[in-house]
């Protein structure tokens, strides 16, 4: 038997710890790190153990386990545990940790990554009466975890002294001679410094910041099921009240960045000028940054949130022309409608603002002059294209043709649609001029080009900070990474037109700024129209975070052309630290638009009837967030008559009445049992994971944290029956008050998780419990802490209902109204009306039939997905019952699945009725 | 999925009554919460509890040594497995294909625990191996066909079909 170990591989102390300690007789054999000594692995692994078999083992903690088994002790489950523990959680963190303390010297960065794991062996290690980690005499989990911190404490800086039982222990476990000749051997007295040479052989450990693997669905989400001491943590948490908590002050403008605060600068893509935005446009960027922003408030963070038009370009150009106006005057006019569509949809800006401002061309120019100056920009002759009927070059928007790499027939002049390359407009193959139709000639003109090769160096560095560092979407680094990967080429930043910022050199005076190099400029200038301290954001990468929230197809600008812009100009600018993109949001499965009259747009939204809330809750829980999403109008019935009337809205109703009607008003007092508590430490871990997500920007998943909460709140009433409870005698009476008092301040809690999504709703929610002022501020600080917010005796206001049902007769004119041409209408026979009312009326969750799928009967397209829909539910719904889960639970996934069968049955043409009798009749 | 995984393990244990099991964190680590005593978390903790509660301690490896070979699978399978970054699959295949040329299961001449363990993790990537790819980790598709249809194994999965008949160059007949 043979022990491979090499001098300075931390994980070689374990062995060689264990190996002393167990008096097992082995040979030890020193060898360099690069040694492959497991003939099987692709890359080297130390320590190895070399079996009398034959076998050889690579993991240090089977070689300690093993050593420990011959030498008498066969572990238990609580040291596997351990280990595992050790292996799956500790080592990655561990790992990273090493390499920023010992190669980058981040001893405080380190410190932060080592928080989590080292509160939860300190909160083990506490509760704990023997000795050791699960015994009174040393095991082989106290020397494997011992081990591996051993590296990392001799960093005093990383011991933080509340730590006591973690350092008792660690100092107990340290005293035993083997671990000491252990540490000895492979440190050699040397220190940290001693690991050097080993880390420096290790990949990069970054750790995991965003999702899991992508192929974990979430169908099979089981609850989190809460240990005791979860439960207890969670009432005292409860307990605390509001007493030690100070209201949050006002905003008051300007909002400056703050020495000792988390500044947070946030920007929405600047929406352009002369369109109306539509559902996708909103959701892209100013409802997402919007969310972000309200919850930052919430948290405490100073935080400024801007956007504006972006008005410059030949499209106002040809708009002002087409309406007979000056470019200024659609401006003017267009810059009022987005204006008025943000707020119907309660977009709270602290500042909106517009790029035709002398602020802007002061900016730009600035910039303009010190590229120049710096040697970024290049000249260069250009082939445009040029409409003659027109008289006037032609913007790339105005040009379309065939994308000369995928062949795709409307490919614009600046990108293809289709695969997504950008193309330079003179590429096209038969170019046609859209506002005449007319062939464009090309024409050579001369332009002044950033020089991005040049910039690149400069750019990679920044943005390996930036990635690794900051929260960017999977889409935006795979984006910028494929840019990177092309190669960067010049770009031009000049362009034959009048409407623009116009270049200040003498030798191009003629020519504005292409739109790309002057709109993200608009950022900063429009932050200077806000300010005269904008400077304090904008060249302050020190105090300020910056996020830039938009759709995917600007994530280049954002993350490669501007960020040289500002590099090149060498002013200490704030560059993106958080690059926020969005997916595309479909309409019914096409595309929005404009001038085939499909889809709804930001003024339509309002002429509905549907409140803006509701338009936020729908948008936000379809966020395209990973993949693209579709805008249906039959879902978006389903998910308000099922999410927002019989789950959120049901459960905050029902505990505001029962404080009414049996409790005069005034919240009960509250005695908590065990159920209680399950449901306090339920709804703190869904609040927990809310914060956690939400910090990470994942708005869309972080709003199913709420519908958790009240989905659990809901099971909570009808189980515990306050309304029987109320008639029963003093002891039931009691048990109706705790309930009822325990959910009515779950309402409060939500009411302050729902204000970034549903404002009005929130503060209805807080006026009818007349809520105290500081309660959302107090409960989303930190990670999260659910307090009794509603004391005993505590007056609410009145309590009415929060949301409409959206019948099918209502939801379906809006979808006729807002469908464009639907041949499928056309066509199809009205259905006799008689059997529609019944379906309603005896389904609660009124999930509307797909219409056209019916009206023409077969739709494969659908069925193939229903059926892979039902096929899950159905699986779902056996699991629950092998796990004999509670009968309300297994009854709703039931009718869930019948629903599916019955819009299968629909989608593939047949009678849907003979499947779903049984469901309604039970 | 690693429910999905524990309950069909379960099966295979023979264990007549079914665990209910919970999640812990974003990694979505497997706990047990017992009558008596404190939750088990992790998945080779609980997959190695069941393995003893169904009186089947041959599967955890009948020698220490066996034993050691046994948890150093399991800690393969979720240290990486589970963690595998998308560039890293190829590299863990090739891998264990190379450490099974010589080995019909993964410790010793009996299946473990281990075997329907990392089975059950690699599932999903060797449904999307192609053909030529199943071919080049030949070891590891055998080694995965034998526990698939090991009895009582599969359970949640779909098998997958491998190709048997290797197109040899020079032909016998």
């Amino acid at each position: 038997m043979k022990l491979f170990v090499s001098e300075g591989n931390p994980h070689c102390i374990k062995v060689l710890a264990v190996l002393e300690l167990t008096g097992v007789k082995c040979d030890i054999e020193n060898v360099n790190h690069e040694e492959k000594v497991v003939p099987f692995l692709s890359r080297p692994v130390l320590p190895v153990l070399l079996l009398p078999s034959g076998q050889h083992l690579f993991s240090s903690n089977a070689i300690c386990q093993y050593f420990f088994e011959i030498g008498g002790k066969a572990p238990a489950d609580a040291s596997t545990q351990w280990l595992e523990w050790e292996a799956t959680e500790l080592q990655p963190i561990l790992g990273h940790a090493l390499q920023m303390l010992v190669l980058q010297g981040k001893s405080a960065e380190a410190a932060k990554a080592l928080e989590d794991p080292m509160n939860f062996l300190e909160q083990n290690l506490s509760k704990r009466t023997s000795s050791f980690l699960t015994s009174d005499t040393v095991a082989v989990e106290d020397i494997v975890l011992w081990a591996a911190l051993f590296p990392l404490y001799l960093e005093p800086s990383l011991r933080p002294a509340e730590l006591t039982s973690v350092f008792t222990w660690f100092e107990r476990v340290g005293a035993l001679p083997a671990c000491q000749s252990a540490a000895q051997r492979v440190l050699q007295g040397r220190g940290q410094a001693a690991l050097k040479g080993f880390l420096q052989k290790q990949p990069v450990i970054t750790l995991r910041r965003d999702t899991p693997p992508c192929n974990q669905t979430g169908a099979e989400e089981a609850e989190h099921l809460m240990t005791e001491e979860e439960l207890q943590s969670a009432a005292r948490t409860w307990s605390l009240g509001l007493t030690d908590f100070q209201t949050q002050p006002e905003r008051q403008h300007p909002i400056l960045p703050q020495e000792g605060k988390r500044n947070v600068l946030v920007t929405s893509a600047l929406p352009y000028v002369n369109n109306v935005p539509h559902l996708g446009n909103i959701i892209g960027c100013v409802l997402s940054a919007d969310v972000f922003a309200r919850y930052g408030r919430l948290r405490g963070w100073n935080l400024l949130f801007i956007c504006g038009t972006d008005e410059y370009g030949t499209a106002t150009e040809n708009k002002a022309r087409e309406e007979g106006l000056t470019p200024q005057e659609i401006c003017n006019k267009y810059h009022a409608i987005h204006s008025s569509i943000y707020k119907w949809f309660q977009i709270d800006f602290d500042f909106f603002g517009r790029t035709t401002t002398p602020r802007q061309t002061e900016i730009a120019q600035d910039i303009f002059w010190r590229l120049h100056d710096r040697g970024f920009l290049i000249e260069d002759t250009v082939e445009q294209l040029r409409c003659e009927n027109c008289q006037c070059f032609l913007a790339d928007r105005f040009v379309e043709g065939m994308c000369p790499h995928c062949q795709y027939p409307e490919a614009r002049g600046d990108q293809c649609d289709k695969c997504g390359r950008l193309i330079n407009a003179v590429e096209l193959k038969a170019p046609q001029c859209k506002v005449c139709g007319l062939t464009p000639v090309v024409r050579s003109s001369k332009h002044l080009f950033l020089d991005l090769p040049k910039l690149e160096p400069d750019l990679e560095q920044w943005l390996d900070r930036s990635l690794s560092t900051g929260d960017w979407t999977t889409n935006a680094r795979h984006i910028t990474r494929s840019w990177l990967r092309d190669g960067l080429k010049p770009r031009c930043i000049t362009r034959d037109l009048q409407w623009g910022t116009p270049v200040p050199h003498p030798d191009f005076s003629s020519k504005v700024f292409y739109v790309w190099f002057d709109a993200p400029i608009g950022y900063l200038s429009i932050t200077a129209n806000y300010t005269d301290q904008w400077e304090k954001w904008w060249k302050n990468p020190q105090q300020v975070e910056l996020y830039n929230f938009m759709a995917k197809d600007n994530v280049p600008f954002h993350s490669v052309v501007f960020p040289c812009s500002l590099l090149g100009a060498q002013d200490n600018y704030t560059l993106v630290n958080n690059l926020v993109a969005t997916e595309y949001l479909n309409y019914e499965d096409t595309k929005f638009s404009k001038s085939r009259g499909v889809g709804v747009f930001g003024d339509m939204a309002q002429d509905t009837g549907i409140p803006s809330d509701v338009w936020r809750f729908y948008l936000l829980y379809l966020r395209p967030e990973g993949q693209d999403s579709a805008f249906s109008w039959a879902d978006m019935a389903l998910k308000n008559n099922s999410e927002l009337l019989n789950n959120l809205g049901n459960f905050i109703n029902r505990a505001g009445m029962f404080v009414s009607k049996f409790f005069g008003g005034c919240v009960p007092e509250m005695e908590l049992q065990a159920e209680d508590k399950r449901l306090l430490a339920q709804v703190g871990w869904e609040l927990r994971q809310y914060i956690q997500l939400l910090d990470k920007v994942r708005i869309r998943e972080a709003l199913k944290c709420i519908l958790n909460i009240s989905r659990h709140g809901n099971q909570y009433i009808q189980v515990n029956e306050p309304w029987k409870n109320i008639k029963g005698g003093a002891p039931e009476r009691q048990r109706a008050g705790t309930v009822t008092g325990v959910s009515v301040n779950v309402a409060c809690l939500l009411s302050a998780m729902l204000e970034p999504y549903m404002p009005t709703v929130s503060q209805t929610i807080r006026e009818q419990l007349r809520a105290p002022e500081s309660c959302a501020h107090a409960m989303l600080r930190g990670e999260g802490i659910f307090v009794r917010s509603l004391p005993s005796g505590h007056r609410i206001g009145t309590v009415s209902p929060l949301f409409q049902k959206l019948e099918t007769d209502q939801i379906e004119a809006l979808r006729k109204r807002f469908g464009g041409q639907q041949p499928e209408e056309e066509i199809s026979i009205p259905q006799p009306k008689t059997e529609k009312p019944q379906d309603v009326a005896s389904t609660k969750a009124c999930v509307p039939e797909a219409p056209a799928a019916r009206a023409v009967g077969a739709d494969p397209e659908k069925a193939k997905q229903l059926e892979a829909a039902v096929a899950e539910q159905g699986e779902k719904v056996r699991t629950l019952k092998a796990q004999k889960a509670e009968k309300p639970v297994v009854i709703a996934e039931v009718s869930k699945l019948l629903e599916l069968k019955k819009q299968l049955a629909l989608a593939e043409g047949r009678d849907p009725e003979p499947a779903t009798q049984k469901g309604k009749r039970k | 999925m690693a429910l999905r995984e524990l309950s069909s393990l379960e099966k295979f244990l023979g264990l007549k009554k079914p665990h209910k099991y919970s999640t812990q964190g974003v990694k979505k680590v497997p706990l047990l919460q017992s009558n008596n005593g404190p939750a088990l978390v992790g998945l080779a903790t609980i997959a190695s509890h069941l393995a003893k509660e169904a009186k089947k301690p041959e599967l955890l490896g009948t020698t220490p040594e066996q034993r050691a070979v046994v948890q150093q699978w399991l800690e393969f399978r979720v240290t990486r497995i589970d963690e595998c970054p998308r560039e890293e699959i190829r590299t863990v295949l090739k891998d264990l294909n190379q450490y099974l040329e010589d080995k019909v299961y993964l410790a010793g001449n009996s299946l473990s625990i281990a075997d329907p363990l990392l089975y059950y993790a690699i599932h999903h990537i060797v449904v999307d191996l192609a053909v030529q790819e199943k071919e080049r980790y030949m070891n590891l598709t055998r080694w995965f066909d034998h526990i698939q249809h090991y009895p009582g194994v599969r359970h949640h999965l779909a098998p997958v079909v491998v190709l048997r008949n290797r197109v040899y160059t020079s032909c016998h007949h």
